[in-house]
């Protein structure tokens, strides 16, 4: 049995449509994209292009934006380039409690090191953030609003509208980490009125090391990198031009296959959930039915540790993921299903299965016929699952 | 059918060579890496290479795990090592013992935790790199049995192992010098093969345990009492900084002059005292050891003979073991030892077979 990937979420294989899309730019047209000459101008005039296709694409203005490194980037100057902006001024961030550690981790610093004041936004047992409780949290001093779109661990899909709406009432920026919806839904920063997106390739069919921060006409920040006038000194750095094509090729190809993909991966996601549900007991979906990211379903499995259950399926030829991926490869407790007041026990048998295009019926009936033999052995050996 | 094992790699040449040669032999290996702290609660140097439990040793053991065409995992039991190896470290400083963290971890946590994770995983084996034999022998029990070089003898700290758990592992460096197995990991290209060796606890990072014990009280809001360093002749010296930072046997560090060298003697959490006196003081001839644990024999209830040692560095002595009611020991040196440190381990020889073990009281 071929290996099965079900760890989208993490990151995706390169379309090879893409790749095509990239290779001219990498060999042909390797000019650098600011320099005055003509290898210089194919460079700068591709570059152009994929502004403008990716700007159509989330329906703003080519110049409003900006190519960064991918998603950790882009989070990252939003935060800290508003931060920067605004401190003289107001000291209040309000970040969502599901974020990703791209979000979290930046809040910290500027809390710890900079005593700017940090709200964390609670969410309910679906991960979703109501107006009324983001108004009692907002302040006069709030400079800038961060709630992830759609959720990486759960797929949560944040109705953005009426938070954003309760944020510009404050005079407070809005921004939103697009990462794991852009691509897989519609995202359209007018009709959400937002003031700042992250977006990156790498998560739906494009390469790695190339997202953009899309920054409204008329939002001030102060850039992280200094060097260059590139991406109007806002994110100096050779261009990676190649990148840029690349992520503008990948938008195109999710924006036409996004309605069936979408109504393809309801489907098997279902079809999954109901399966492993009727076969095993005590098995729980984290985060809502509706309102998610089909691609992802996140399952706890009580009396199991996701850790040794991602290990067992993994020697079954399935990968998938017990929560973010993380450099030591070693699973922490989820702060996403801690947020979401899921029981302490409960959450610890949880596994990401994150699916894809390529993702089958058949790839999930293997998995299906893996699953409770895997899960029951670990049930056997539980100290805490009542036989 | 091929038996699964399930290698402890730490990143270093040892455990890479036994999951290599195990490979060799026709196991299914899969490796893994303990994660067992981290800097966050540590504390120390974090620049400081060459340790476990750092990114660099994991990335060695996934570059080994690779050659060897083994999957590789990082196994995250950092609760658990605090629950009981950090906890227990702590506490026996508190008690005016001197600790050895790394037997309550291979009791505690490698022959327990980590067994468990191999039984989840459908593992047959867990094997280390231990330079030892594990053995069954005619008695029907497993006993370890020490390897061909003493030099890297570490049967010491494996006295807490349980016969359920011996009998699941395998130690495939007995039979190796650790120069062989550089040979080896040279020969077969493991990237781990020039690695330096720890020796020093992995958790204190600077091997500045009073650092540790300092910010980890800070951490629960506690703080070390200083007291008295006084002489055993009753005479009051100066004054200690608290009674962890002291073990028995210990001449530098005491801030007091005085005509002849100083020794630590006793440790008297009571009085919080720390007394002192002359080297040759610090002989004595019998201890109390309990928390007993049997590898090579069934639990003893008469006396026997013993090649018998006290610490990590100490010539095994000839001693009577002799068992007492209550399932402590009593042990009767031929020769009187230096430094009987309470907390520390007492293990017991025939020749190179290790009988058992237990935590020295008195």
């Amino acid at each position: 049995m071929k290996p099965i990937y079900l760890d989208h979420n993490a990151t995706t294989p390169v379309d090879s449509e893409v790749v095509d899309a990239m290779l001219p730019y990498l060999t042909q047209y390797f000019g650098n994209a600011s320099s005055a000459h003509n290898f210089g101008r194919d460079a700068k005039v591709a570059l152009e292009n994929a502004r403008e296709s990716v700007a159509s694409h989330i329906n703003c203005q080519p110049s409003e934006l900006y190519f960064t490194s991918g998603g950790t980037e882009s989070d990252n100057i939003a935060i800290l380039g508003t931060a920067q902006k605004y401190k003289n001024k107001k000291n209040h961030l309000l970040v969502g409690a599901t974020e990703h550690p791209a979000i979290l981790e930046p809040a910290e610093y500027l809390h710890n090191k900079h005593d700017f004041k940090v709200g964390i936004i609670p969410v309910d047992k679906d991960g979703f953030i109501s107006a009324d409780t983001l108004n009692e949290l907002l302040t006069d001093k709030t400079f800038l609003t961060s709630i992830m779109l759609a959720n990486n661990e759960t797929g949560t899909i944040q109705n953005l509208v009426p938070l954003i709406k309760a944020a510009h009432a404050k005079d407070a920026l809005f921004h939103t980490d697009a990462v794991q919806a852009i691509g897989k839904i519609k995202v359209d920063v007018k009709a959400l009125d937002v003031d700042l997106l992250s977006l990156t390739a790498h998560k739906i069919y494009g390469p790695k090391g190339i997202g953009a921060l899309f920054i409204k006409e008329g939002v001030r920040l102060e850039p992280l990198f200094y060097g260059g006038s590139h991406e109007k000194k806002r994110r100096p750095g050779t261009e990676n031009v190649a990148g840029a094509v690349g992520l503008a090729k990948t938008l195109e190809i999710a924006q036409a296959a996004m309605d069936d993909d979408f109504k393809k991966l309801t489907e098997l996601s279902d079809y999954f959930i109901l399966k492993v549900q009727a076969l095993l007991p005590d098995v729980y979906l984290n985060g809502p039915k509706r309102n998610r990211v089909p691609q992802t379903v996140n399952l706890s499995f009580q009396g199991v540790e996701g850790e040794s259950l991602l290990l067992g399926l993994d020697l079954k030829g399935v990968a998938v993921s017990s929560g973010s991926a993380c450099t030591s490869g070693a699973t922490e407790p989820s702060h996403v299903l801690q947020a979401m007041g899921i029981d302490k026990v409960i959450s610890q048998g949880a596994i990401r299965f994150s699916m894809g295009r390529s993702t089958t019926k058949e790839q999930l009936d293997y998995l299906i016929s893996v699953l409770p033999e895997v899960v029951n052995r670990l049930r056997e050996l539980s100290p805490i699952y009542n036989k | 059918m091929t038996k699964k094992v399930l290698v402890a790699m730490s990143g270093g040449v040892d455990s890479s060579v036994a999951a290599y040669l195990l490979k060799e032999q026709g196991y299914e290996v899969v490796g893994a890496h303990m994660k067992l702290w981290d800097y966050v609660e540590v504390g120390g140097d974090i620049y400081k290479d060459g340790r476990c439990c750092t990114i660099d040793s994991i990335t060695d053991c996934r570059v080994v795990c690779d050659a060897i065409d083994a999957p590789f995992y990082v196994l995250n039991m950092s609760r658990h090592f605090r629950d009981t190896v950090i906890e227990d470290f702590i506490s026996e400083y508190d008690k005016g013992r001197t600790p050895n963290p790394c037997i309550q971890c291979n009791s505690n946590v490698k022959w327990t935790e980590f067994l468990r994770k191999a039984e989840e995983l459908g593992c047959d084996y867990i094997a280390t790199g231990h330079y030892s034999f594990v053995e069954k022998n005619e008695n029907g029990r497993c006993c370890i049995r020490k390897g061909v070089d003493v030099t890297r003898d570490q049967s010491y700290v494996l006295w807490g192992v349980s016969q359920d758990a011996l009998s699941k592992t395998l130690m495939p460096l007995g039979g190796l010098l650790k120069k062989e197995v550089r040979e080896i990991a040279h020969k077969y290209n493991l990237r781990t093969a020039d690695k330096a060796e720890s020796r020093e606890i992995c958790f204190v990072l600077d091997d500045d345990y009073h650092r540790f014990l300092i910010e980890m009280a800070e951490k629960n809001g506690k703080s070390y009492e200083p007291g008295e360093i006084v002489h055993t002749d009753g005479r009051v010296l100066g004054q200690h900084k608290g009674t962890a930072f002291y073990t028995i046997g210990q001449r530098k560090g005491m801030g007091i002059s005085y005509p002849t060298p100083l020794y630590v003697q006793v440790i008297d959490i009571e009085k919080n005292q720390v007394i002192v006196g002359d080297n040759d003081t610090l002989f004595k001839s019998e201890l109390i050891a309990d928390s007993l644990n049997w590898i090579a024999v069934e639990p003893q209830a008469r006396p026997f003979g013993a090649l018998v040692k006290i610490r990590y560095l100490h010539e095994p002595s000839e001693a009577t073991v002799i068992p007492q009611v209550d399932g402590s020991v009593r042990i009767v040196f031929k020769d009187s030892q230096r430094a009987i440190t309470p907390g520390q381990s007492v293990v017991f020889y025939d020749g190179d077979i290790l009988l058992g073990g237990g935590l020295i009281v008195r």
